[in-house]
């Protein structure tokens, strides 16, 4: 009982042994057992079917995955998905700062902005594009109203590559826009304050103390638009311009395979999908800093401690869990 | 003395009938302040009384509606310039405000440290983005100023891994090492804990002590009579009374005054 001595009267155990030296039986359940095993039998079928069915036609797809065109169609898609993702929010930031200037004109073309493009549908603003010659057949570049320094043929400016950017990116700052808005809204009015009575220049209060807090509750939903732009770009097919997508369709309308095709488009789409989803991961651990005590553990530091602690629940001692 | 101090220079405050309304609502109805460099000057009063929008009208936070600030006999906010035989006053481009307001420091209730940035970065920013110094510079300064308030230790801490009190610290740190003139502070200690309250006004005192020009809005009647060389007495948004801590806090003359007190005391 020495060990408890410095204990009040209440904690200690009436009579027997003190508590620490006690045996714990964690807690059984037994719902959670049934639910596992249901889940690990529907699994079982889902990977057994695909396994044994051999219309999924395992080997095509392996041939397809890293044929030539089908890379270069990926490398379209990543090519697609960056310039309008940097273009999107590039010009989404800008549209922001300008909802939120004092200036009511600026706010009020960025909401007709806004307005207009989130309204026009995709597929319809990108045959607008691509159609600009008609409307346009050359492009001058010089003092507005005044003389024209240099012109261009509208349709060597913008080929179905330029059309495909142009139409996802003007369409992306639309949604962009409100993303950055919302994050920026997020920031504390003191934030701006404590800015402003230490004499921060405007441009720095905006880059050096809003934005990189906005950033938080802009990353995750940012990521979310950038994903859906790696499959959004699929759209542009109707360009006939030779993204994964378009390059799939291509060769299942010569080869009619068409469902292993798909599958050979479905994993690539994962695949950058996953890459995207672990740059977001690192990139919120970056932005988190400050906000929270400790940074939450990177995914590699999670599994050694959890086997850390599973390896210790069967060898060692009660007490090195705890 | 420490770098801050030598580069403060006079720093006298005239507040001439100030009115500022928000809305329907009239916080403050014509208030006049002088502040001596040198001195501290202690604003009390109720909740509302308007005490805190005076601070801020003070560095241009807050735009009045009639009367005017100057700091050294320089306007706050506008210029003065001749137009038809007499004068005018033009609100000061953003940039010129901004600039102006390097001479005041201000201290929030809410500390409004920048949670991103550690607190050795807090410190450092505005010196060199506003005051366009050499960073290297000014971290060996920032890293006195940070010992001065007893953080020597903690400059590379996030504001979030530091305790209300040690986080209040910084924020002093932070508006001295632009060397003002004149240092605000917004009820510094209302957000914290009574055990972390003696931390910051301990260091308030000593800047007092180094003869730095501060308006200290409080609810600490203690810290108005250690500290103060003049006390102000706010109420609905005006001053009723102004003095030497003894008179207005042993003496008031005012009813209005003398029942406040009574509640604090």
């Amino acid at each position: 009982m020495t060990s408890l001595a410095s204990r009040p009267d209440t904690l200690a155990p009436r009579s027997g042994t003190p508590y620490d030296q006690l045996k714990v039986v964690p807690a059984r359940h037994p719902g959670r057992w049934v639910a596992t095993a249901a889940v690990a039998v529907l699994l079982a079928m889902v990977v057994n079917s695909l396994v044994t069915n051999p219309r999924w036609e395992w080997d095509v797809v392996g041939a397809y995955l890293t044929e030539e065109s089908i890379v270069r169609g990926v490398w379209t898609t990543i090519q697609l998905t960056l310039i309008t993702a940097v273009l999107g929010f590039a010009l989404g930031t800008v549209l922001a700062l300008m909802r939120l200037s004092r200036s009511p004109l600026l706010r009020a073309v960025s909401w007709g902005y806004t307005w207009v493009f989130r309204s026009v549908p995709l597929i319809l603003q990108l045959l607008l594009w691509y159609n600009l010659a008609y409307l346009y057949q050359t492009l001058d570049f010089g003092i507005p109203f005044g003389p024209s320094f240099a012109s261009v043929e509208t349709l060597s400016l913008i080929d179905k590559f330029g059309a495909a950017i142009l139409g996802l990116g003007l369409h992306q700052a639309a949604y962009s826009a409100e993303i950055v808005r919302a994050g920026i809204l997020s920031v504390d009015q003191g934030q701006l304050e404590a800015a402003a009575s230490l004499g921060i220049p405007r441009r720095r209060q905006t880059t050096r103390i809003v934005l990189p807090q906005a950033m938080r509750a802009i990353v995750p939903t940012a990521v979310n638009e950038v994903i859906g732009l790696f499959k959004g770009t699929s759209i542009v097919y109707v360009l006939a311009l030779g993204e994964l997508f378009y390059t799939v369709s291509v060769i299942y309308g010569r080869t009619q395979r068409v469902l292993p095709m798909l599958v050979v488009a479905a994993v690539w789409y994962v695949v950058l999908t996953t890459v995207v989803t672990v740059i977001q991961y690192y990139v919120e651990r970056y932005y988190a800093r400050g906000a929270v005590r400790t940074l939450p553990p990177t995914p590699w530091q999670r599994v050694r401690s959890e086997l850390a602690a599973v390896l210790s629940r069967f060898g060692a001692p009660r007490g090195a869990t705890r | 003395m420490t770098a801050a101090v030598e580069g403060t220079r006079p720093g006298r405050v005239e507040v001439h009938g100030v009115h500022k309304a928000f809305g329907t609502l009239e916080v403050l109805r014509g208030v006049d302040l002088v502040v001596e460099p040198g001195t501290v000057t202690v604003v009390l009063g109720p909740s509302g009384s308007g005490k805190s929008t005076l601070l801020r009208s003070i560095n241009h936070l807050e735009k009045v509606d009639r009367g005017f600030v100057a700091l050294d006999g320089e306007l706050v906010g506008y210029h003065r310039k001749p137009h038809r035989g007499t004068e005018r006053l033009h609100e000061l481009p953003e940039k010129d405000l901004l600039r102006q307001r390097t001479r005041f420091g201000f201290v929030f209730q809410s500390f409004n440290l920048f949670p991103h940035l550690t607190a050795l970065e807090n410190v450092v920013e505005a010196p060199v983005s506003a005051q366009g110094r050499r960073r290297s510079e000014v971290e060996a300064e920032a890293r006195e100023l940070l010992g001065r308030v007893g953080l020597a230790d903690r400059a590379g801490a996030y504001p979030r891994q530091l305790s209300g009190g040690q986080q209040q610290r910084v924020a002093i740190a932070r508006a001295l090492a632009m060397r003002p003139a004149v240092l605000l502070f917004d009820e510094p200690t209302s957000a914290l804990d009574p055990e972390l309250v003696g931390e910051v006004l301990g260091v308030i005192e000593d800047l007092a002590r180094d003869g730095t020009t501060m308006v200290v809005v409080t609810h600490e009647i203690g810290f108005a009579r250690r500290a103060a060389d003049r006390v102000v007495f706010m109420d609905a948004g005006r001053v009723v009374e102004a003095g030497p801590p003894e008179q207005v806090l042993d003496h008031p003359t005012h009813e209005r005054t003398r029942a406040f007190l009574a509640k604090v005391l």
